[in-house]
């Protein structure tokens, strides 16, 4: 089945795209998409250990199981500031 | 429509916002706006402006959401967020939240309730752009 992932922020920058699709098998889960991502985009790997996941714009944990159609996000920390 | 929300790529317009929440039932208004602030970067850059970058269709819905756990907790009257996408120059705001309330407490509350919240997770990113040309994400450890 197909999903499609979406960058943001300094993910945006360093994939070079906004979003691409990824072909995943059935009940795969957000963290086995992320895995794949790693392996096709090496260049994000050191950040895919430190971000949030949204799934249809909702956050989620590693363990989600992805559907088809699905948007997953990932989440970089948001912009903050604690004072 | 008792809330306004939006995401906005042009300046915030604050006295439209604190027009909007301004109603009969209302005691006070509280308004909360987030500017740029100057800085100067240990290497002595200085900072010119920041630059946001929102996933819009999922930041709207959290701030709605956000909207909704207000008035379950304040007998908010109208509010109104609105934040910017894109360079938002020194001392220019990004973010505008206006509160209007029947008494001023719960304003003061429900505003800074809502300003704290929308920056612990809703899906907007700040880009620190530097007088020298450079330019970095600001992405804190948190998460």
């Amino acid at each position: 089945m197909t999903i499609t992932i979406r960058f943001f922020a300094l993910l945006r920058d360093r994939a070079g795209v906004d979003q691409m699709t990824l072909s995943v098998s059935k009940g795969a889960t957000v963290s086995d998409a992320t895995k794949m991502i790693a392996d096709q985009c090496p260049s994000l790997r050191e950040l895919l250990n430190r971000i949030a996941f949204a799934l249809n714009r909702e956050y989620v944990e590693a363990d989600a199981v992805l559907h088809e159609g699905d948007e997953l996000a990932l989440i970089p920390p948001v912009s903050g500031g604690a004072r | 429509m008792t809330d306004w929300i939006a995401i906005l790529s042009t300046p915030l317009d604050v006295a439209a916002a604190v027009e909007f929440v301004r109603d009969p039932a209302a005691g006070g208004i509280d308004v909360f706006l987030g500017t740029t602030r100057a800085e100067r970067s240990p290497e002595g850059r200085e900072l010119l402006a920041l630059d946001y970058a929102a996933y819009e269709e999922m930041a709207v819905q959290q701030m709605h959401k956000l909207a909704a756990e207000a008035r379950a907790r304040w007998p908010v009257t109208k509010l109104a967020i609105l934040h910017r996408v894109g360079r938002v120059e020194i001392a220019q705001p990004s973010v505008v939240i206006a509160v209007s309330t029947p008494h001023r407490a719960q304003a003061f509350e429900c505003c800074r309730y809502l300003i704290d919240e929308l920056k612990k997770s809703v899906t907007i990113w700040k880009k620190e752009v530097w007088a020298d040309g450079s330019a970095t994400w600001v992405h804190p450890h948190s998460a």
